[in-house]
């Protein structure tokens, strides 16, 4: 089971509280059920890796707990219930270094970090009411920031957890001296120096730098009419990708605040955007219940994949999203170990995905998926040419992405995705 | 190969259509064929003239001669077709049986491409995730359905009427004067007066034109383009008003997932129990993005015949934008909206 699992990149949370793992190598989507009753009350609210190795993650759920997967065996390990669903719903999840706790924050305004194993958490931080969203600083683990609707930009540290480190003020009147009003969606860090982004429900973008003795934003920029959900910061530093509720997706230039492209295709609010964090790539995923993948530097669609919910969260693991290595189905290899290999791969040209179809070998215990993984063959054109992404001819191979749903209860931990009846021949498994 | 005709001599019409018979028989007459250059179109002395194989009608700078050949292609076109039926018809008759099929000619709707979110019948997440949406109270029995029409500010003549004619054809529907009050405040009375839809109907220059449907506890807004609407004293051998029945549902063509959305929630507008008593149906029917609105009244002369007539008002809509959550369109999370320079570039793909 954990073969399903190892070669997923790409980890969605969505509304029904299925845990999604998307391969972009072997074209599949997985569905990973905590229990066989599907249930409203484990709707995903936020993911996060548990461990700097990538090999556990962390799902929050609208109930109030807390649910670990483990990718190596590819099911939900344990569960722990980290606070009150009626004090609101997750909004932020984060883990500090050496597995020493967890640090989750409530919509109410409760920052709590969990220690072991307890039922109580080792530490409470009040950090107001109405909080959109909690963020970590993924150089100074300890730093945590957080904001809502008129709920100001605060960054905590978790060390001193009295007193914000950084309280942002909001902006000046405008024009007719009335106070301006405050929501703050989403935050990051930059990496390099102690400055945040924020973007607001008021479609605007503002970078603070607590460095500075002057608390209100340094830069401002809009993009816009709806307020934007989510914002994400590409490897490749002096910009912004920000996603509103229309599904507008804009690239911003954090040096003058203009913007830079858009990113098309999106049709729904989106919910979840993050950039990759060596590969020029962004993922999104939103209410319209599709996956999609963007080119960074030219802005070009490269995958989309429908999977059926409406789609909360979503996480990329830090290797290439389409690795070559999980093509193949040699499952001895470790995660670990494929990042030297990468560089192999990545060096050479990439000519086009199609070729990675005759690698793969089917193992035994794949055997089961194979029946609905039909489709992958570039002969799909069907599907293939409802790919919205203008790309030429080498990412057609690329654009399909097959749920190849049969529920399985056997194991009642993992389900599979069944394929829509297509007309297409269905490839044998080669067991 | 006769063409001449036209009885003014101008031997450049003989030569275009020498070349158009040339270029639909060209194994024929290969000799005629010149592969001069396009420009050039000279007169030659013979009768017999080949054209350059690149000719075609709309060079011919002249209206009228070019309207004649233009005539004159259509007509060996159609000859053509005509022939090719007559030969397939004859084929036909004589193999009977092992006749090849007939041939299916190609719409817009055949050549739809196909869309990954079709549902399937069978898939369970799908099927849950229907089980406990907004909806899943009204599926369940556990709500009636009861309705207020209202309209935009200051509605004149054909909204109003229309309004009186949708809440006889909606059972358990109220219209109410809309008195320039803001929607958001609205809502929460209506949630309050166990309303579940707001229906808001917008004009423009006394035309209805939009629709707001809103499902109420905390559900899906859907904002819909309104055309061709018809009322009842504008149709043909209309018959009697319709009566209070609760009428039947009819949904069309409903097959991918923001489509089954969109069904879910003209079906919850309408009482759970049709009451059969009353013979009355209304139909929505999606085709290519449209969802077209019909209400008739049906009886059953035998067991294999039936008789329809229309009542009640008819329209068009045309889907703008479903938003999750009650109707706040600054602020509200959008489920889809329609982007008419990505979505209607292709004509064969559609959304609902």
């Amino acid at each position: 089971m954990g073969d399903s699992s190892r070669p997923c990149t790409v980890w969605l949370g969505s509304e029904t509280g299925i845990l999604k793992g998307v391969s972009l190598s072997r074209r599949k989507a997985l569905n990973f059920c905590h229990s066989s009753q599907m249930s409203r009350q484990h709707e995903v609210r936020t993911l996060c890796w548990g461990d700097p190795a990538e090999s556990e993650l962390l799902v929050a759920a609208l109930d109030g707990t807390v649910k670990t997967f483990s990718l190596e065996k590819g099911t939900f390990t344990d569960v722990r219930q980290c606070g009150d669903p009626a004090d609101g719903s997750f909004v932020g999840l984060a883990t500090l270094d050496d597995g020493a706790g967890l640090v989750t924050c409530v919509g109410g305004g409760m920052l709590r970090v969990w220690k072991d194993e307890s039922g109580e958490p080792a530490a409470k931080i009040r950090v107001g009411s109405n909080i959109a969203r909690m963020r970590q600083n993924p150089e100074h683990r300890n730093k945590v920031a957080t904001g809502g609707k008129e709920n100001c930009l605060k960054v905590w540290d978790l060390e001193k957890p009295d007193v914000p480190v950084f309280t942002a003020r909001n902006l000046r009147n405008d024009w007719l001296n009335l106070r301006q009003p405050h929501w703050v969606m989403d935050m990051a860090f930059i990496p390099g120096s102690d400055k945040v982004v924020t973007c607001t429900g008021y479609h605007q973008v503002h970078v603070y730098d607590p460095s500075t003795p002057q608390r209100r934003p340094v830069l401002e920029a809009t993009y816009g009419e709806y307020p934007l959900t989510t914002l994400s910061l590409p490897a490749t530093g002096g910009s912004v990708v920000v996603g509103n509720t229309h599904g507008q997706i804009a690239v911003l230039d954090l040096r003058k605040g203009l913007v830079r492209g858009c990113f098309k295709g999106m049709s729904g609010g989106v919910r979840g955007l993050q950039c990759h964090a060596s590969q020029p790539l962004v993922a999104s995923c939103g209410l319209d219940r599709f996956l999609r993948i963007h080119n960074l530097e030219d802005r070009r669609l490269q995958h989309k994949v429908y999977l059926k919910s409406r789609l909360n969260c979503l996480l990329l693991a830090s290797r290439p999203l389409e690795d070559p290595e999980d093509a193949s189905e040699d499952e001895c290899v470790e995660v670990k170990e494929e990042d030297d290999v990468d560089e192999v791969w990545d060096a050479m040209e990439r000519v086009g995905e199609r070729g990675e179809n005759p690698k793969r070998k089917m193992s035994p215990e794949e055997g089961e998926n194979t029946k609905k993984k039909t489709s992958e063959e570039p002969e799909n054109s069907k599907s293939g040419t409802l790919e919205e992404g203008e790309n030429g001819v080498e990412e057609t191979g690329g654009d399909q992405e097959k749920k190849t749903p049969e529920v399985e209860k056997e194991e009642d931990e993992e389900e599979e995705v069944k394929e829509p009846p297509k007309k297409q021949k269905r490839k044998k498994a080669k067991a | 190969m006769d063409i001449i005709e036209v009885p003014v001599s101008q031997k450049s019409e003989n030569k275009k259509s020498q070349n158009k018979c040339g270029q639909s028989k060209d194994a024929q007459q290969p000799n005629k064929m010149e592969t001069g250059d396009v420009e050039v179109k000279e007169e030659q002395t013979e009768q017999t003239i080949a054209f350059p194989p690149t000719f075609s009608v709309s060079e011919i700078k002249n209206k009228q001669r070019r309207h004649v050949m233009f005539m004159k292609l259509k007509q060996e076109k159609r000859k053509i077709k005509m022939e090719m039926k007559k030969q397939r018809k004859r084929q036909a008759k004589i193999l009977g049986d092992k006749a090849p099929p007939k041939q299916v000619p190609k719409t817009i709707e055949n050549q739809r491409v196909y869309d990954e979110t079709t549902v399937d019948p069978e898939d369970e997440e799908i099927a849950f995730d229907e089980a406990t949406d907004e909806f899943s109270a009204y599926f369940n029995g556990l709500t009636n359905p009861k309705v207020l029409i209202t309209t935009s500010d200051r509605p004149r003549g054909r909204t109003v009427k229309f309004c009186r004619q949708l809440a006889t054809v909606i059972p358990n529907a109220h219209v109410y004067y809309r008195r320039g009050l803001a929607l958001k405040r609205v809502i929460p009375q209506c949630v309050a007066r166990d309303f579940t839809y707001l229906m808001v109907i917008n004009e423009d220059r006394k035309m209805p034109n939009g629709l707001v449907l809103c499902h109420l506890p905390e559900g899906p807004t859907a904002h819909f383009k309104v055309s061709s609407v018809r009322l009842r004293k504008e149709m043909k051998r209309i018959g009697k008003e319709p009566t209070e029945h609760y009428p039947e549902v009819i949904l069309n063509n409903f097959i991918t997932r923001l489509g089954h959305s969109i069904g879910r929630m003209f079906a919850a507008l309408f009482p759970q129990k049709p009451q059969f008593v009353g013979r009355q149906v209304a139909t929505f029917h999606n085709q290519r993005d449209f969802v077209f609105f019909r209400f008739h009244r049906y009886i059953f002369k035998n067991e294999k015949k039936v008789g329809i007539q229309e009542i009640g008002p008819r329209f068009t809509l045309k889907l703008r934008s479903l938003q999750k959550g009650t109707f706040d369109s600054k602020y509200g999370e959008y489920e889809w909206v329609l982007k008419r320079h990505a979505m209607d570039a292709c004509r064969r793909k559609f959304q609902l």
